[in-house]
Order: C-alpha cells, then structure tokens, then sequence
C-alpha cells in the first residue's frame, strides 16, 4: 500500500469550494432548523391537542428513520406528486426538517428548565411580556441548552455530506468527483476527512467564543 | 410494459433486506461495544498518554461524518489488498464509528460514579482494575444503559448508508425496487415505515429504562 495525495492536492480549488458549500449550507440549514424548531417547540408545549400532536409526531417521524431515506422521498418522492425541486432545493428542505426536529426537542428541554413561578414573578414586579420573555426566559433557557444546541449544529453540519448522495457539490461531492478523475479514491477521503476536522474545530471554537460573548453572567467568580 | 407495479412481493423482498440491515446494526453494536469498552478504560486511565490518545481518537471519529468514514474504510481496505466484501468493510466502518461514541457515553457513565467511591475501595486495599470491576463498572452500567439503548436507534439509522458503499440492506433494496416500479414515494415510504418500527422500539425501550433507573435513584 502507498498512498499519493498528489492527484488530490492539485485539485485545492475544488477542495475550497466544496469546504465553502458544506460551510454555507450547513449556517443556512441551522438558522431554517432554528427556526423550525423554535415553532415546534412552541406547538409542542401549546395547550392545544392537535398543535402538540402534529409536533410529537413531527418529531418523532424525523428522529427514528435514516436522513438518507427522508432526503430520497424529498428528491425522488415528491415529484411522483407533481412537485418538482432541484437538488440544492430537496437538500435544503431535507437537513431543514432533519435539524427541525432535533432542535424541537433541544428548545422543548430548554424551555421546561424554566419556572412557572419565575416568570409570574417578573410579572408581578412589573415586567412587560417582551422583556420578560427575553430576560426570564430566553437567555437562561438558551443558555441551558447552548451546549446541546451547538453540538447539534456540528452533527448537522456533518451530516450535510449525505446530501452528496443527490448530486449536491459540497465537500463529500467534491471527493467523489475527485477520486473518479485520479482514481486515489482513498487519499481524497483521507483529505476530506482532514477538512471536515478543521471545519469542526473551527464551529467549536466559535460556539465558545459565542457562549462566552452571550452568557458571560455564567464565567463570573472563576 | 416491463415496469412492474409495487406489490407485496416487494413490501417481502425489503423484509427480507431488513435482515442484512439488523445484521450489520448488530455487528457494528458488538464490535462496537468491545473497541468502545477499549477506549472508555483508555479514556479514564491513569496513564495521560493512552488518556490523550482514547481522547485523539474520540475527536477524530466524531469530528468526520459517517460516510466518509465508511469511505475510508471501504478504499483503506482494498489499498490494503484486501478483497473484502462490502459487509466487511461496512462493518469495519461502523464498528469504529460505534466504540469512539459508545467510549465516550461509556466514560460519562464511569466518571458518573463518585470519587468516594474510588477512595472507598482503594481503602479496601483493592487494585485499580478490582475497584474498576466490582464497585465502579456495575453502578456505571445502570447510568450507561439508557443512553446506550439510544444510540443503538442512531446505529440502526445510519446502516442506511452503507448502502452507499454497495451492501445490500434496507434502502438499498428499496432502491432496487424502486428503479423496478417507478414508484419511489410508495417504495421510500415503506422504507422509512419499517425502519420507523425497528426504531421507536428502540427509542421506546431506552425511555423506559430511563425512567425506571431514575425511579429506582429516587
């Protein structure tokens, strides 16, 4: 066994552009997933039967069947019904509601960690309903579940090279085309692999410069 | 016409699949489980070079997605010069990707378990290893059980994509039929239904022992 990386390295342009895609689709993706989620979470606690139903059911569908399968029904499924998407499109829409429905459940704990009583509280000594939906419950929630959220969105995030199944040209995509011009199908994975470690070490270390930024009341007296 | 219409025969041929796909989950969760069992001892020892190294490994596997892992397996394997077939090298793939998380939820479980307890047993006069296998690991497993179960769902799950890499399991098998039937929303559709079933089993399983555990603490 040797091992040339010399086909692989000639090709860094690529290689860039397919880190960037990965990049930018994931960032895209978490805020949509952010997004969902926040709506699931909220249907999920919401007084109503059918609200909550549709959102434990939501989640659940997601959660226990294979992302590679939800990405074949979006792409191959929904134009039996007469609904036709691009690939980029069906790869949007299929991490959107993968990273939905993990983020429901992440946004769900972190809103239970708060009290009844402490929002009564603020309530009662004159807090208007914004101020104490941000003060009282939206930064300690989301400082609860920070770290849950963001190893979540490295998850997603590594689950992006899934949708290179669809021909979409992110960073997995971009090793493929690479190991069918040099036929050193081994090295361009190794040196992906590479890139996807520097991707996510790079996220963790803006996830603890982001934590540290939004909930410094957390590192006082340390 | 030579298309053929999706039909129970087919709902049988990815029963049948369904086989190759627990296969290989049960595989990747007992190979798995002895790399894993490895690299959580590592992990907790007390020597910090194989600490770092059980650590090295862990940010590695979990850093890299599965399918290019499985990649690696795939073509490492056959630099190698090894003509495996595909169960092998999918095998070889998950069983690394199932002991760097089974480590680390294992490790949680073990550094779960309170330092008295340690203190407790090396007053006894017991080694490293008899404290470890008599007083650490059997209250670490009781914590170590719920999660576990859980990620058992996200094994089952991910099998998927050794379909990539050429086995034949559940979704490859739906993909077969469904290049057959022109039909792949109703042929991905009872794909993710039978995989739906195996897994909320599971989910359901790793709930109840979740509760009791926490039932039996309190």
């Amino acid at each position: 066994m040797y091992l040339d990386f010399s086909g692989t390295f000639a090709r860094s342009d690529l290689l860039l552009n397919g880190a960037i895609y990965t990049i930018v689709l994931s960032v895209v993706t978490v805020l949509l997933g952010l997004f969902v989620g926040i709506v699931g979470a909220a249907m999920r606690l919401s007084r109503s039967r059918i609200l909550s139903g549709i959102a434990v059911a939501y989640v659940e569908i997601i959660r226990n069947t294979p992302f590679l399968v939800q990405i074949y029904i979006v792409y191959f499924g929904l134009p039996q019904l007469g609904i036709r998407i691009s690939a980029l499109v069906a790869a949007v829409l299929s991490l959107t509601l993968y990273a939905g429905a993990y983020i429901t459940e992440i946004v769900r704990a972190g809103i239970l960690t708060i009290p009844r009583g402490q929002i009564e509280a603020a309530r009662t000594l004159g807090l208007g309903p914004w101020p104490t939906f941000r003060h009282v419950v939206m930064v300690p929630a989301l400082s609860a579940i920070f770290p849950s959220l963001t190893s979540q969105f490295i998850l997603i995030m590594l689950a992006s090279s899934v949708v290179s199944v669809i021909s979409v040209p992110e960073l997995t995509g971009i090793a493929n085309d690479i190991q069918g011009e040099t036929f050193r199908s081994l090295e361009a994975f190794l040196v992906v692999a590479a890139i996807y470690l520097i991707i996510t070490a790079a996220f963790k270390a803006l996830y603890a410069l982001i934590d540290r930024q939004l909930f410094s009341f957390r590192y006082l007296g340390r | 016409m030579v298309f053929q219409h999706f039909s129970l025969t087919h709902v049988g041929y990815l029963l049948q699949a369904t086989q190759w796909t627990l296969l290989l989950s049960a595989i990747a969760l007992v190979c798995g489980a002895i790399l894993g069992a490895i690299v959580a001892l590592a992990r907790v020892s007390a020597f910090a070079p194989l600490r770092w190294l059980a650590r090295a490994y862990i940010y590695v596997i979990q850093g890299t997605p599965l399918l290019v892992l499985l990649f690696i397996a795939y073509f490492g394997l056959a630099d190698l010069g090894l003509n495996v077939r595909p169960l092998v090298a999918a095998g070889a793939g998950f069983t690394l990707y199932a002991s760097a998380f089974l480590g680390e939820i294992w490790r949680g479980a073990v550094e779960s378990v309170g330092r008295g307890q340690w203190e407790g047993s090396a007053a006894l006069g017991l080694s490293w290893g008899l404290s470890m296998r008599y007083v650490v690991v059997p209250q670490a497993l009781k914590v170590a059980i719920p999660p576990t179960v859980g990620f058992s769902v996200q094994v089952v799950k991910n099998t998927a994509l050794a379909s990539i890499v050429g086995f034949i399991e559940l979704t490859r098998a739906g993909q077969i039929v469904s290049s057959a039937t022109f039909q792949p929303l109703q042929v991905y559709l009872t794909v993710a239904a039978i995989y739906f079933v195996i897994c909320s089993v599971l989910s359901h399983l790793s709930r109840l022992a979740d509760r009791r555990i926490n039932a039996e603490a309190e």
